[in-house]
């Protein structure tokens, strides 16, 4: 059992290290943890378990459970739940009826048609894009490649505004390079691109760097030629991350504001996206629609989210483990 | 066969394969033996086409491969860490080589079915490596990596990794099945005793050369300088000579010890020592000893041995060499 051990101390494998600890409040446990603890392989023996000291400092657990649960709640109530809750309530002012009469106005579904179908083709590019950015800095030496590396997370640590005049200044009117893209979906995608680059390689980059090369050499021992090996070895491994990579990029790009507002040029049905038409309905005094719009922003960021969640809790099930 | 031809294979100015030739008999059980950076993996990778040569050819059965890459070169190859494909039931791993080959479905099942069952992993067909024991992923790796049929199977450690009771199973049960199989095989250790106990061959390798090759008996008996001496069991060093430790006899009487060292031809001599410690390894003991000249070595004699010397520490006793085959004088530069 020795590798095991070996991989336990090597792979990131939050269930386990905590678990011998003596203090161990079981609500700290992160959820989508496999029931079994993730690093304890399923042939071990069960009196492992049983022999670890569960009872040490029961008084302190017993004080710091609620205590930590307490300030975990009230953090995230004040943080996130109660704006989300006074945000819903302010959709459905005017009931169920005003809600639906504000999100299926004409200008307002095509906002948020027009804000899903380019965050989305925002997100699959940067699947593919972002997975090769990563592969190259993992994979390859080249010159320059630490620089590179920093430069990924420029367009994140930039703000957003600025990165629009950025673009603007070189896909504007009176291009440098003769490409103008301003007031055109084209030029919504570009920013979106440029504030998601990092999502995708950040979150493979680590997979990539962890991934077991002898993998690769034991399918090419078999038969399997590079691209076989990337489809049915590399890329199965990666998915997760590039999935996870993928969605946060396109939950980012769905409420994107600073980036967009002035490339975008904000024309109803053609380049205002729902954050634009949240700022609009705004100022032209008209919080219902406002909220509304926002609520299903927020609903589509959610199912997103959630179905991420199933689908990795899926593959993890399968695969978080110790070989 | 597997022949290779004058390979060199440098990193840096580290040369990991230093003119090395081998020539490896179709069917055997080939061990390439040595301690860690001796070249003996690098040599392994090299047959398998997972590096490149600098320099040197490698045949496979006639086959020059040597600008082959791996894909092509009919091997089977273990990894020592299983390199099990994580996301693949332990059916879809051993599959694996027959379905990107576009076998049959039908044909595929069988065929893996029937090499689950050879390896002892029969009804674990839906299970994935993460739910497999060590041994049980190893032996999955070998029936993924005997599924496409190779003309040589290459083996990495493939043991290191497991714990000493699965390793001592596990290697006896690759004997037998090698024995079943007949494939041509390549075993890479760094443990002499499982190269002794589960090989035909031997190649003993040092600093990326090798030091002899031949069967486990003749490598222990006769070996070739006191590096193969010394790597493939213990060894004492009596009088500037190198002793098996079981090929040291100790006497109570020194007239008795002169007159049968007086056999022994080439003999180090009797050697007065002093009783440092007694230890009982169950069927044998060993007898911890330190020279008149200081130097301290140890020999192993059998309990019933013990029993008539009745040893005790720090005891007067006069230890003889009391055969020629396993002693080979220690070249000075050497010296362990």
């Amino acid at each position: 059992m020795t590798s095991d051990t070996d991989q336990q101390r090597r792979g990131p494998r939050p269930g386990t290290d905590v678990a011998p600890l003596p203090p161990r409040p079981d609500a700290t446990a992160p959820d989508g943890i496999h029931p079994h603890g993730g690093g304890a392989p399923p042939y071990a023996d069960p009196g492992d378990a049983a022999a670890r000291p569960k009872h040490h400092g029961r008084g302190l657990r017993a004080l710091r459970r609620p205590l930590g649960i307490g300030v975990v709640t009230l953090w995230l109530s004040v943080i996130v739940l109660l704006p989300l809750a006074a945000l819903t309530v302010a959709a459905f002012d005017e009931g169920l009826a005003g809600f639906w009469e504000a999100v299926t106005a004409p200008a307002a579904v095509a906002a948020l048609w027009v804000t899903v179908l380019v965050s989305a083709i925002v997100a699959l590019v940067n699947a593919v894009v972002g997975t090769l950015v990563a592969w190259v800095l993992v994979r390859d030496e080249f010159r320059g490649k630490r620089f590179v590396n920093a430069v990924i997370d420029l367009p994140f640590a930039l703000p957003t505004i600025v990165a629009s005049i950025v673009l603007l200044s070189l896909y504007g009117p009176n291009s440098p390079i003769g490409v103008e893209l301003n007031a055109t979906r084209w030029g919504l995608v570009v920013a979106l691109l440029f504030v998601t680059l990092p999502f995708v390689v950040r979150s493979v980059q680590p997979v990539l760097i962890e991934a077991d090369h002898e993998v690769e050499e034991a399918a090419a021992s078999l038969g399997a030629s590079t691209w076989t090996t990337f489809r049915r070895i590399v890329l199965p491994t990666l998915a997760p991350a590039i999935l996870s990579g993928t969605g946060l990029a396109f939950a980012r790009a769905i409420g994107e504001y600073g980036s967009v507002v002035l490339i975008g040029g904000n024309i109803p049905r053609e380049t205002q996206v729902a954050s634009q038409y949240i700022q609009q309905q705004i100022e032209i005094d008209r919080p219902l629609n406002a909220a509304a719009v926002s609520v299903a922003l927020l609903a589509i960021a959610f199912v997103t989210l959630l179905l991420l969640r199933v689908v990795s809790g899926r593959s993890q099930r399968r695969e978080e483990r110790d070989a | 066969m597997i022949t290779v031809t004058s390979a060199r294979k440098n990193y840096g100015s580290f040369a990991a394969l230093d003119d090395v030739s081998l020539d490896i008999p179709s069917g055997s059980l080939t061990a390439l033996l040595g301690p860690s950076g001796s070249g003996k993996s690098t040599l392994l990778r090299s047959i398998a086409g997972l590096e490149e040569l600098d320099s040197g050819t490698v045949t496979i059965e006639g086959r020059d491969v040597t600008d082959e890459p791996p894909q092509r070169r009919g091997i089977g190859f273990v990894f020592q860490h299983y390199a099990a494909f994580k996301h693949m039931t332990v059916r879809d791993n051993v599959a694996f080589g027959l379905t990107i080959r576009k076998r049959p479905k039908a044909e595929t099942r069988k065929k893996v079915d029937e090499l689950l069952e050879i390896v002892g992993l029969d009804g674990f067909q839906h299970r994935y490596p993460a739910q497999l024991s060590g041994g049980q992923r190893q032996r999955m790796a070998l029936a993924r990596a005997l599924a496409v049929d190779p003309q040589v199977l290459l083996l990495d450690e493939p043991f290191g990794a497991l714990d000493a009771k699965v390793r001592t199973d596990l290697r006896q049960w690759l004997r037998r099945l090698h024995d079943e199989v007949h494939v041509t095989t390549v075993l890479v250790t760094h443990d002499q005793e499982e190269a002794l106990d589960v090989a035909d061959r031997i190649a003993v390798l040092n600093k990326g050369r090798i030091e002899q090759v031949g069967d486990p008996v003749t490598l222990y008996e006769r070996p070739a300088n006191d590096f193969v001496m010394g790597f493939l069991g213990s060894v004492a060093h009596l009088g500037g000579q190198l002793v098996r430790p079981h090929d040291i006899a100790l006497e109570r009487d020194r007239a008795t010890a002169l007159a049968l060292d007086a056999k022994v031809v080439d003999s180090p001599g009797v050697i007065d020592a002093v009783v440092e410690r007694v230890v009982p390894l169950g069927f044998e003991v060993r007898v911890e000893l330190r020279a008149e000249s200081g130097e301290r070595f140890a020999a192993q004699i059998t309990r019933r041995d013990a029993a008539e010397l009745q040893l005790r520490e720090g005891e007067k006793i006069h230890a003889r060499a009391t055969g020629r085959s396993s002693v080979i004088d220690v070249d000075p530069a050497l010296a362990i």
